[in-house]
C-alpha cells in the first residue's frame, strides 16, 4: 500500500478506536447523571421515582417556610396551585429565595412523599423565572400568583 | 440628542460593512487593485463609526439619561459611575455592542497590523470580517436596537442593575471574554480567505498563528475570571459549575485550543491542512453558538424563541448562514488544499494530533451534554438536566490521557524522532516525577490519591520541559547564549504548559481537599475547620452607595495566633430591594479562607454561616494567566515578522494566480 494512504489508514482506525471509547464513556457518564424535572402535580401522583435524584419546581407556597431555631433545618412546600409537595432542607438557601417565589429543589423522594433536597436553586435576578417553574405552572394552568389563567 | 446621533453611527457603521464585506471581495474576484485596498481604510472607518455609536450609549447611561429604555431598565442614579459604565454591557442589547465594537477593534488591528500580508489575502480576510459584521450589527439594528427611546413617560430613576453584576468582575471580565470570542473571528476569517483563494500555504499559517494566539490568551483570561468571580461572588465558593453557560465559553476554548496546537504543525511542517481551516471553523462557530445561546436566552429555556420570534429567528438563520456556508465552501475547495506531506509515527507531529484528538473529543462531549436537554426537551421527552458528574466522568478521563502525551511534546522532534531518545532523555523527570507524586501529597493529611495523580501528571510536565530546557542550555557555548537563543515562540509554549500544569494540580488539591460547612453561629461562638479557629465577633450594620448591609466579623485563629479578621455582608440593594450575599476571603498561595452569611436564625443573633477552607484554590487562576502569558509571549517571535521578502514575492505570484 502507498505509504501516504497506510498512514492515512492508521489514522483512521486511531480516531474511531478513541471515539468509540469516549462515546462509550459517555453513554456510561450519562446514565447516571442525568436528574428528570417533575412539576409537583405529577410527584403527588405517584409518577416520580421514589429513592432517585429527581428535581422538581414550583411557587415556595406562602406561610410555609419553617426554619429551625438551632440547627439549619428547614422546610417548605413547593406548589403548581394543583398540588404540593413538602421539601425538606438542610443548610444556607439562595439569596432570592422567599415566599411567593420561584424554586427549584433537587434532591431524592422518601416514601412518605417529602423530598430531601441537597440544593435549591432559586432564581437569579427580579424577573427571571426558572424555566422549569414556568412550564410547572404552565402546565397547571395558574400564573405565578396562583390565580387561574 | 446623543443616543439619536449614536443609532445614526450605527447605521453609517453598518453601511460600511456592507461595502467591506462585497467591494473588496468583488475586488479580490475580479482582480480589482483599487476595489481591494478599499479595505483597510473601511475596517477603521467601521471601527471610528462603531466607537462613536457605543460612546454615545456610555454617555447615556454615565448622564443617567433614563429617556432611553435600556438606560431606564439597566441602571439607576445612585449606581457607582464604574457601574454604570459596566452596566452598558450588563444587559442583552449593550452585550451586542461590545460585541461589535471588539469586532470593529480586531479587523481594524488586522487592517493596520499587517504590512506582510499581501493585498488580495487582506482583502479577503477583511471581506470576511465584515460579512460577520454585517450579521452582528444588523441583528443589533433590527431586533435589539440599544437606543430606543421610553417617550413619553420618562421614569424618575432607573430599575437598577442586577446587584450580582456590580462588580468590578463585570467591568472586565465581558470585554476579556469577547476579545476572545471575537478574536477567533480572524482564524476563521482567514481560514475562509484561505478557501477562497485555494492557495493554503505554511505562510498562511503564518499569518493567522499569532491571531489565534492572542485571542486564546484573551479567552483564556476571560474564563479564568468568570470562574474567580463567580467564586467570590455567588457566595458559596463554586469555581466552576459545568453550567450551560459557562460551557458555552469553554468550547471555543477547547476548540481554540486543538487549533493552536494544530496550527503549530500547519505553520512548521506544512502538515494537517485542511484539518487546521477546519478547526478554525468549528472555533469560531462555537464562539457564535456560545454567544447567542447565552445572549438568546435558549439555553435557559427553549421557550425563550418563543418570547421574542424574532430574535431567535435570526440568531438561527445566522449561525446556519455561517456554519453552512463555511462548510459547504470547505467541502468544496479542501480537497484543493490538502496537503502530501508525510511524517513518521514517532514524531512531535503525531503528539500533536494526538492533543488534536483529545481536545476535539473533549469539546464534542461538552458540546452534547450541553445540547443535550435542549434536544431531550425539543423532542418532547421530558426536562433534565446534565449534571457536574457527567462532565466530571469524561473530561477527567480525557485529561488524564492528554498529559502523558503532553510531558513527550516539548523533547520530541518534527518530521521524526526516536524512542530510545525519548527514553533516555525522559527517564530522569519520568522516575522524579513518580517520587513527587508519591511525597507531595504527603504534606497534607489524609494522603488522597488523586491528588498523588494530580502531582504525579503536572511534575510530569514540569519535568519534562525543565529537561528540555537544560538539555538547550547544555548544548549552547554558555548559558546566558543558551538563554538567549529561547525564541519567544519557545518561552510562550514553557509559560502555557507550566501554567496548565498548576492549573491541574490546583484544581485536583482544591476538588479533594476543601472543608466546606454550614454552620448555625451566634456572636460569641468559635468553630474549627482544618486546624483554623473561627471566632464569631460580632454583627453590625453598614452603609454603602446603594445598599444597607449586616456585617458579621470573625476572627480566625491558628495556633492561638490571630491570621485574619474576615467581614462577610448580607446586603439590600435599595433600588431593588434584592438581597445580595458578600463574601469574605482570607486569599493566599496556598489556601483561602471563605466566610459567607447565611441568614439570621432564632431570636439570640445567631446566624447561617457558611465557612470554607480551600486549599491550592488560587492555582487554577494563576495557571490560567500563566497560559494566557504564555499565548501573548509566543507572538513576539520574529518569525511572524520577518518573512516580507518572500511574501512580497508570494504576494506577486498570488496576484497572478488569481
Amino acid at each position: 500500500m502507498h505509504p501516504v494512504r497506510k498512514q492515512r489508514l492508521y489514522l483512521v482506525l486511531f480516531v474511531a478506536l478513541f471515539s468509540s471509547a469516549a462515546i462509550g464513556l459517555v453513554t456510561y457518564a450519562l446514565r447516571g447523571n442525568i436528574n428528570l424535572f417533575y412539576p409537583p402535580t405529577e410527584v403527588v401522583s405517584g409518577e416520580a421515582p421514589i429513592g432517585q435524584s429527581i428535581r422538581v419546581g414550583g411557587m415556595v407556597e406562602e406561610g410555609s417556610l419553617l426554619r429551625a431555631d438551632d440547627s439549619l433545618a428547614i422546610s417548605f412546600t413547593l406548589t403548581d396551585y394543583q398540588a404540593s409537595v413538602p421539601v425538606v432542607y438542610s443548610g444556607i438557601l439562595p439569596d432570592l429565595f422567599g415566599e411567593g417565589q420561584g424554586a427549584v429543589a433537587s434532591g431524592v423522594l422518601s416514601d412518605e412523599g417529602v423530598l430531601q433536597a441537597t440544593e435549591i436553586l432559586a432564581k437569579h435576578d427580579e424577573n427571571y423565572m426558572p424555566p422549569e417553574v414556568a412550564y410547572a405552572l404552565e402546565n397547571s394552568g395558574y400564573d405565578k400568583k396562583g390565580k387561574t389563567k | 440628542m446623543m443616543p439619536e446621533i449614536g443609532h445614526f453611527a450605527l447605521i453609517i457603521a453598518f453601511c460600511l460593512t456592507l461595502m467591506l464585506a462585497t467591494v473588496p471581495a468583488w475586488g479580490a474576484w475580479r482582480g480589482n487593485a483599487v476595489a481591494m485596498s478599499l479595505a483597510p481604510t473601511l475596517a477603521v472607518g467601521i471601527l471610528v463609526f462603531v466607537g462613536i455609536s457605543f460612546g454615545c450609549l456610555a454617555s447615556a447611561f454615565l448622564q443617567d439619561d433614563f429617556s432611553v429604555a435600556l438606560v431606564a431598565a439597566h441602571s439607576n442614579s445612585l449606581l457607582p459611575p464604574i457601574y454604570k459604565f459596566a452596566a452598558v454591557w450588563g444587559n442583552h442589547e449593550g452585550s451586542l455592542m461590545l460585541w461589535a465594537l471588539i469586532l470593529a477593534l480586531w479587523t481594524a488591528a488586522v487592517a493596520l497590523f499587517s504590512p506582510q500580508l499581501p493585498l488580495l489575502v487582506l482583502s479577503r480576510v477583511l471581506s470576511v470580517m465584515g460579512a460577520i459584521g454585517v450579521g452582528f450589527l444588523s441583528f443589533s439594528l433590527v431586533t435589539s436596537n440599544p437606543f430606543a427611546r421610553l417617550l413619553p413617560g420618562i421614569p424618575d430613576d432607573g430599575g437598577d442593575l442586577n446587584p450580582l453584576l456590580q462588580d468590578p468582575g463585570l467591568i472586565i471580565h465581558p470585554p476579556l471574554l469577547y476579545m476572545g470570542y471575537v478574536g477567533f473571528s480572524v482564524a476563521f476569517a482567514f481560514a475562509i480567505a484561505a478557501l477562497l483563494g485555494g492557495r493554503l500555504d505554511a505562510s498562511w499559517a503564518r499569518w493567522s498563528r499569532p491571531w489565534t494566539n492572542i485571542a486564546w490568551g484573551f479567552l483564556s483570561l476571560g474564563i479564568m475570571l468568570g470562574s474567580w468571580w463567580a467564586y467570590y461572588e455567588l457566595g458559596w465558593g463554586g469555581w466552576w459549575f459545568w453550567d450551560p453557560v459557562e460551557n458555552a465559553s469553554f468550547m471555543p476554548w477547547l476548540a481554540g485550543t486543538a487549533l493552536i496546537h494544530s496550527l503549530a504543525a500547519t505553520d512548521k511542517r506544512g502538515l494537517f491542512k485542511s484539518w487546521t481551516v477546519l478547526l478554525a471553523i468549528f472555533a469560531f462557530s462555537l464562539s457564535l453558538l456560545g454567544t447567542f445561546l447565552v445572549r438568546s436566552g435558549v439555553l435557559t429555556s427553549v421557550h425563550a424563541f418563543a418570547t421574542d420570534p424574532a430574535r431567535g429567528m435570526f440568531i438561527l438563520v445566522f449561525l446556519a448562514l455561517v456554519v453552512g456556508g463555511s462548510l459547504t465552501l470547505y467541502a468544496v475547495r479542501a480537497p484543493a488544499v490538502s496537503s502530501r506531506v508525510t511524517f513518521a509515527w514517532v514524531s512531535r507531529e503525531s503528539l500533536l494530533l494526538c492533543n488534536n484528538v483529545v481536545f476535539l473529543v473533549a469539546t464534542l462531549t461538552v458540546l452534547f451534554g450541553t445540547l443535550f436537554p435542549l434536544i431531550v426537551d425539543g423532542l418532547g421527552m421530558g426536562k433534565v438536566s446534565v449534571g457536574p458528574p457527567y462532565f466530571n466522568a469524561v473530561f477527567v478521563p480525557l485529561m488524564v490521557l492528554l498529559v502523558p502525551f503532553m510531558g513527550i511534546g516539548p523533547v520530541s522532534r518534527w518530521k521524526g524522532d526516536d524512542v530510545a531518545r525519548w527514553r533516555k532523555e525522559l527517564m530522569l523527570p519520568a522516575v522524579v516525577a513518580i517520587v513527587c507524586g508519591f511525597t507531595f501529597p504527603l504534606l497534607h493529611a489524609p494522603y488522597n490519591i488523586w491528588v498523588a495523580l494530580a502531582v504525579l501528571l503536572s511534575s510530569w510536565l514540569v519535568l519534562g520541559l525543565a529537561q528540555d530546557v537544560w538539555r538547550r542550555l547544555r548544548n549552547a557555548s554558555s548559558p546566558a547564549r543558551g538563554l538567549r537563543r529561547l525564541t519567544p515562540g519557545y518561552c510562550g509554549m514553557l509559560i502555557a504548559h507550566l501554567g496548565f500544569a498548576a492549573c491541574v494540580t490546583g484544581v485536583v488539591a482544591t476538588s479533594q481537599y476543601s472543608v466546606e460547612r454550614d454552620l448555625r453561629m451566634s456572636p460569641g461562638d468559635t468553630q474549627e475547620l482544618a486546624g483554623y479557629e473561627f471566632r464569631f465577633v460580632e454583627v453590625t450594620q453598614v452603609r454603602g452607595p446603594n445598599f444597607i448591609a449586616d456585617e458579621a466579623r470573625l476572627e480566625v485563629s491558628r495556633d492561638n495566633v490571630i491570621v485574619a479578621s474576615m467581614l462577610p455582608q448580607k446586603r439590600r440593594y435599595l433600588a431593588t430591594g434584592s438581597m445580595m450575599t458578600e463574601a469574605a476571603i482570607d486569599p493566599g498561595l496556598f489556601r483561602d479562607l471563605y466566610v459567607a452569611m447565611g441568614e439570621p436564625i432564632g431570636s439570640d443573633g445567631a446566624w447561617a454561616m457558611r465557612l470554607h477552607y480551600k486549599p491550592l484554590v488560587r492555582w487554577m487562576w494563576l495557571g490560567a494567566i500563566f497560559m494566557a502569558v504564555g499565548a501573548f509571549t509566543s507572538v513576539l517571535d520574529k518569525r511572524y515578522r520577518t518573512q516580507r521578502a518572500p511574501v512580497a514575492a508570494g504576494n506577486e505570484a498570488a496576484l497572478h494566480g488569481a
